[in-house]
């Protein structure tokens, strides 16, 4: 399968059905994993279970999966995309294919661009370049404060309504109260999902990596994890004033997980990520100032990953992002305060994740639903399911594979992978975006 | 020991009417100071000089160029001039290394942010062997802004390797996260951080720290935490004062305990060229000839 540049603005045209046979289907949400046979018309799973054989259905294309997995896209709740602004970092078009090639077929692009997506025009921008460019789903959310200032309220009603998928500050924080109060009270009259970065900017004070024996070591500058726990627990007392539907973008420390399982017990409508990063990795990997592991929040300790793969393990941590931040040379070779904060993930997600599945400690299922279901349940797509009638957003993934991340073979415009060289148990052989092969592992 | 050896060889030298040697004749050497310094400029330009170097001083003040821009720019445009040493001084941790992986010739770390200053920790070490002797079963007490001193880390590292007890001594806002697993035993009193010290290191207090809220004010900090005679009491009658310059009077150490006759402030002024010659020296044997 040829993937070329898709830059027609016409409807495709109406395209045979497809039945990927002779697979393991593995639906998160309802629990599902047998083997059996999908079928694919009009974009959308038209059927699946065990009569979906190779000629079982009159004219059709089959695709043999050889019992390898097959499962809903995944779907990416945080991907820095450089478009616009910052071209030459990445665009729609590039960030997509690293989708594609990572099994990602939804990706959330955030706010943090030049000029900031605070603008019903702006929606509209991306939305038009990512029909026009790319190759997966591409929602934006969009600024929740003007130019991410922390200052005024954007217009959330309007953004909503051009296409926001939900609205955020970017990697800023708002630190008043107030603000954050009045935000969440009147997204909640459309229902709006705010999905808060959490750092205390002076608590945090300039810090560049995890406070502790390590940036003390390196002569580095700490940022405490109560820098970010401080911020959910306010947060939290405000989800509780007013309502509103609250997502911590990321977490990153078992302290904060704890603040979320509260919250959970007493039924408040608020939820969490994790970024793949602080699943993987921690401070130590650092060594000797490595920038490609700078990023925000820092990695942490190994308790506090540990206490993440718990937190996905149990569900408490709901969804698992990326975090793709493309970052080029000119931000990242530098002193190690000095440069950017920021890891591509899209293409490494899946790869990484299933480190976690193969040693034990989560189970496919939960890490599927972190990756898929459950982004799709709290963003209200239809994505996310195998099911009769959602979308044809899927992939095959072979979870045996064994394979090494090359940063020249990334398709993300910048390499500031934390995972160079790293060897990997599983990915993605074929993704599908609207029963459309966007990806064919080659 | 043996570049303690070569430096007090190189001490000796330099006290000699002729204090020129050979050992880098032909060779260049920058130094390369992307932060103002005065004595540690001064004595590798001295150090490199005495032993028949080509030096040339570079200051690039981090004001005048973007921050970041310029280090590996630098780097690559002085590695074209064949220089044979650089000395680099920065003011971010981890920019020497950084640097270093960017050239071709040997580099010498003069001091990179928070993080390290070897040369100041071998001259402090070569001071404290000409007066005490021996290192293992000496108790070191290190006093002051430990938490952005890379003087205070250097040292640590050192001391620790050649069997000194070493001892940290700060309020606990600058005394740094996790200071306690480097391998020191800390404290937050003089008096009692001081006790029975044979050694007694006191470090600069910048001024940027009472504008961050480390530290409510000069005052309080010299009543606590400046070296007077009564503190100094507290050490053994032998202990040794020292100071890695430049000094505040009266905001961490007294002038009379400066200028007293515990003081060995200028001694390790003397002993930074030598041990700068002799690092210099000990690179030179395994540059290339060719």
């Amino acid at each position: 399968m040829e993937i070329e540049d898709e830059t027609e603005t016409a409807p495709l045209p109406q395209r045979k059905s497809l039945s990927l046979v002779n697979a393991r289907l593995v639906d998160p949400a309802s629990g599902l994993d047998a083997f059996g046979g999908l079928l694919i018309a009009n974009g959308t799973i038209a059927d699946l279970g065990m009569h979906i054989t190779e000629g079982s259905v009159e004219g059709t294309e089959s695709l043999d999966c050889g019992g390898r997995t097959v499962a809903p896209g995944l779907i990416d709740m945080m991907v820095f995309c450089g478009e616009p602004g910052h071209e030459h970092r990445e665009t729609l078009a590039t960030a997509s294919r690293a989708a594609a090639a990572g099994g990602v077929t939804t990706m959330c692009c955030m706010p943090d661009t030049d000029p900031v997506i605070d603008d019903v025009a702006l929606v509209d921008f991306i939305l038009r370049r990512a029909r026009d460019t790319a190759l997966v789903h591409v929602h934006p959310m969009a600024a929740m404060t003007r130019e991410l200032k922390g200052e005024d309220m954007a217009e959330l009603g309007l953004l909503r309504d051009a296409g926001a998928i939900a609205f955020t500050n970017g990697k800023a924080s708002v630190a008043n109260a107030k603000l954050m109060r009045n935000v969440l009270s009147y997204a909640k009259d459309y229902g709006a999902l705010i999905v808060h970065h959490l750092q205390d900017a002076d608590l945090a004070d300039n810090g560049v990596m995890n406070e502790g024996e390590v940036a003390t070591r390196l002569g580095l500058r700490g940022i405490p994890t109560e820098a970010e726990t401080i911020m959910l627990d306010r947060d939290i007392r405000l989800v509780e004033l007013t309502g509103g539907r609250y997502h911590a973008a990321q977490i990153s420390c078992r302290a904060s997980l704890e603040v979320i399982q509260t919250a959970k017990a007493r039924g408040l409508p608020v939820t969490c990520g994790v970024s793949i990063n602080h699943l993987t990795l921690n401070e130590n990997d650092i060594g000797p100032y490595r920038t490609f592991f700078k990023m925000t929040p820092p990695l942490r300790d190994e308790d506090d990953r540990q206490a993440m793969v718990e937190g996905v393990a149990s569900g408490d941590i709901d969804v698992i992002v990326s975090a793709h931040d493309p970052r080029g040379a000119e931000g990242k070779r530098r002193p190690f305060a000095e440069a950017n904060d920021g890891a591509v993930g899209l293409e490494t997600m899946l790869g990484a994740g299933l480190r976690l599945f193969h040693n034990g400690s989560i189970t496919l299922h939960r890490l599927l639903n972190a990756l898929s279901a459950r982004p799709a349940e709290l963003l209200r797509l239809g994505g996310g399911r195998l099911v009769k009638g959602a979308p044809a957003d899927l992939v095959l993934i072979d979870l045996e594979m064994p394979w090494t991340v090359e940063p020249g073979d990334l398709r993300s415009k910048s390499k500031n992978t934390p995972f160079d060289e790293a060897r990997f148990e599983g990915r993605a052989l074929v993704t599908f975006v609207a029963g459309r092969p966007v990806y064919h592992y080659a | 020991m043996s570049l303690l050896d070569l430096s007090q060889a190189a001490a000796e030298q330099s006290r000699q009417v002729e204090k020129k040697s050979s050992h880098l004749r032909g060779r260049t050497l920058i130094n390369l100071f992307f932060e103002a310094s005065t004595r540690t400029q001064s004595s590798f330009e001295l150090a490199g000089k005495r032993l028949g170097a080509d030096v040339m001083n570079m200051s690039i003040p981090t004001s005048s160029i973007k921050k970041g821009e310029t280090l590996i720019d630098t780097a690559v445009t002085l590695n074209a001039m064949r220089p044979d040493l650089l000395v680099v001084r920065h003011h971010a941790a981890g920019a020497v290394e950084l640097l270093s992986q960017k050239v071709d010739c040997s580099v010498i770390n003069a001091g990179d942010g928070s993080h390290e200053h070897p040369t100041q920790a071998l001259l402090d070490a070569l001071t404290i062997r000409r007066h005490k002797e021996r290192f293992e079963g000496l108790t070191v007490a290190i006093c002051g802004d430990i938490m952005h001193s890379r003087v205070a880390r250097s040292n640590i590292l050192l001391l620790n390797t050649v069997g000194a007890r070493v001892r940290v001594v700060a309020p606990s806002t600058l005394l740094g996260e996790g200071v306690d697993r480097l391998g020191v035993e800390s404290f937050t009193s003089m008096h009692e951080g001081l006790k029975d010290a044979d050694v007694v290191m006191m470090l600069r207090l910048q001024r940027e720290r009472m504008a961050s809220s480390l530290i409510p004010s000069q005052r309080e900090y010299f009543h606590f935490y400046g070296l007077d005679a009564e503190k100094l009491a507290r050490a053994k009658d032998d202990a040794i004062v020292m100071h890695p310059g430049p000094m505040n009077r009266g905001v961490e150490i007294d002038a009379h305990v400066a200028d007293g006759a515990r003081s060995v402030i200028r001694e390790q002024v003397e002993m930074g060229v030598a041990v700068r010659m002799a690092v210099l020296q000990a690179l030179a044997c395994h540059l290339p000839n060719e």
